[in-house]
């Protein structure tokens, strides 16, 4: 069915149709509206969730963690501060292999205190253990959280997915979105077996026992196994669910106007948008130029970023929050795909911090940027001098 | 006692161990700095020791204190300290204090 919805919205509706049977959550800007829908629909008897409205975010994802750990499906959704107050659970949900899934309405990190969007609450959780999708649009959010049910509880993965939205340009921002019916989403993501429900007292288990360093360093390389089995097991839900929807998903990102372009541009989220229309009309001026979306941006595809880079001469890689005393995150990211061989030129561009509007003009000045550049420069977008 | 040490491939996912109270393989009685010395002719069975104890290191047989568990008592005192006839007296480990 195709409506007119805010991001906030799409993740609630996609959420309506999972139904977890827990949902913890504290109000944030810009994410609350999520929990607000949700609430509505507990209310109303739309969903038999449990609905935990805990006293912080802390709370919010030890309650997350408690109810995983018992068996039960979770969903949670927050931003900004509230991700960053969320961290040290966070790292233990992924440790302890709990597939929360949860929505981040990307905003700023303080100080100076701001709410709108970057992407440096992503950051900040970027080495948790968490896997981490961006979505470009309402429908991209929409589609990613219902895949991110199936790969967080994916028996091979097992470890928390976050699903990460813009803030405001797309949480608030009303779009066309076309959703799946309520059975077709129940029965993609179909029931969760978990492996050691605490509840189940019939088969007792010890849960978030101490580690002594003779197997602390084993069961971190047993969790690098779940990341090392998220790609595939990612394109195979990809590939059934885009099936289902008959939108085309297909590969860790989205190359558009990729095969012979010559400079291009590697980012995340609402921007690629706007770096489209750039590219189309450029394109039409005959300059051959092309983007690469990323969606799965934990675990990071290095080796199939690398070969869909490969031809290009320059390539501009935007990060949209800074990883002070060093180039950006994603930067080095798609670098490292290329470390010890030859490759294009790789520029580094800081963009839109604390919501910064990025127009046309600027990604366009990327594109004429990337005629004269070199390896390793990092340059600022849109940014007062 | 040697204990054979699994790979990471061979441990259940998360770290869980399969199966209840798996605090009792692991024998923690070395931590101890002194140890509880129970006096069976002084302590009147009252069991304060046993439901103040955080490591269960009381042995109880037919409602009546039997013993220590000196392979998990910890020596932290608290059974001393809440015993109302000084049935128990915590001594240094190694022969060290008196």
């Amino acid at each position: 069915m195709r409506k007119v919805m805010t991001g906030h919205k799409a993740v609630a509706e996609a959420m309506r149709q999972i139904e977890p049977d827990v949902v913890a959550v504290y109000p944030i800007t810009p994410q609350s509206e999520i929990a607000e829908y949700y609430a509505e629909y507990v209310h109303n008897g739309i969903v038999k969730t449990e609905l935990i409205p805990v006293e912080s975010e802390h709370s919010a994802m030890s309650a997350c963690v408690g109810a995983s750990a018992a068996g039960a499906r979770v969903i949670t959704a927050t931003a900004s501060q509230g991700l960053a107050l969320m961290v040290e659970v966070l790292y233990i949900a992924a440790g302890l292999r709990l597939p929360i899934v949860m929505a981040l309405a990307n905003r700023s990190l303080s100080a100076p205190i701001n709410i709108h969007c970057d992407h440096s609450d992503a950051y900040l959780a970027r080495d948790s253990g968490a896997i981490q999708i961006f979505a470009e649009s309402a429908q991209e959010a929409y589609d990613y959280m219902i895949i991110a049910q199936k790969l967080a509880e994916n028996a091979r993965v097992r470890l928390p997915v976050i699903v990460n939205l813009d803030g405001f340009t797309l949480t608030h921002s009303s779009q066309v979105v076309e959703t799946l019916p309520d059975e077709a989403v129940k029965d993609f993501v179909g029931e969760y077996d978990p492996p050691y429900p605490l509840l189940d007292v019939d088969k007792p288990v010890t849960w978030g026992a101490f580690a002594m360093p003779d197997y602390y360093f084993e069961l971190k390389r047993a969790q690098q196994a779940g990341m090392e089995a998220a790609p595939e097991a990612f394109l195979e839900i990809q590939k059934a669910y885009s099936e289902l929807c008959g939108r085309p998903y297909k590969g860790f990102f989205e190359a558009y106007k990729l095969d012979d372009a010559e400079r291009v541009i590697v980012v995340m989220g609402s921007t690629a948008g706007t770096a489209k229309a750039v590219v189309d009309e450029l394109r039409a001026k005959g300059e051959r130029v092309g983007l690469l979306k990323v969606w799965l941006w934990r675990p990071f595809p290095r080796a199939e970023i690398a070969e869909a880079l490969a031809g290009a001469k320059a390539v501009a890689v935007m990060d949209r929050a800074i990883s002070f005393g060093n180039l950006g995150a994603l930067y080095l990211d798609v670098v490292s795909g290329f470390a010890g061989r030859p490759g294009p030129t790789f520029v580094n561009y800081i963009y839109g911090l604390g919501g910064r509007d990025i127009p046309m003009e600027h990604i366009a000045q990327v594109f004429e940027g990337l005629k004269d550049a070199e390896t390793g420069e990092l340059r600022y977008l849109g940014l007062r001098e | 006692m040697a204990v054979e040490l699994k790979s990471w491939k061979e441990l259940p996912v998360g770290g869980v161990i399969p199966g209840g109270a798996t605090p009792e393989l692991n024998k923690t009685g070395s931590w101890r700095a002194k140890r509880p010395v129970w006096n069976a002719e002084k302590c009147i069975h009252c069991l304060q020791c046993w439901l103040h104890c955080p490591d269960d290191s009381f042995f109880l047989k037919a409602q009546k204190i039997t013993g220590i568990d000196y392979d998990h008592c910890k020596g932290c005192g608290v059974c001393a300290a809440i015993c109302p006839v000084g049935a128990i007296e915590m001594v240094p480990e190694r022969g060290g204090g008196r």
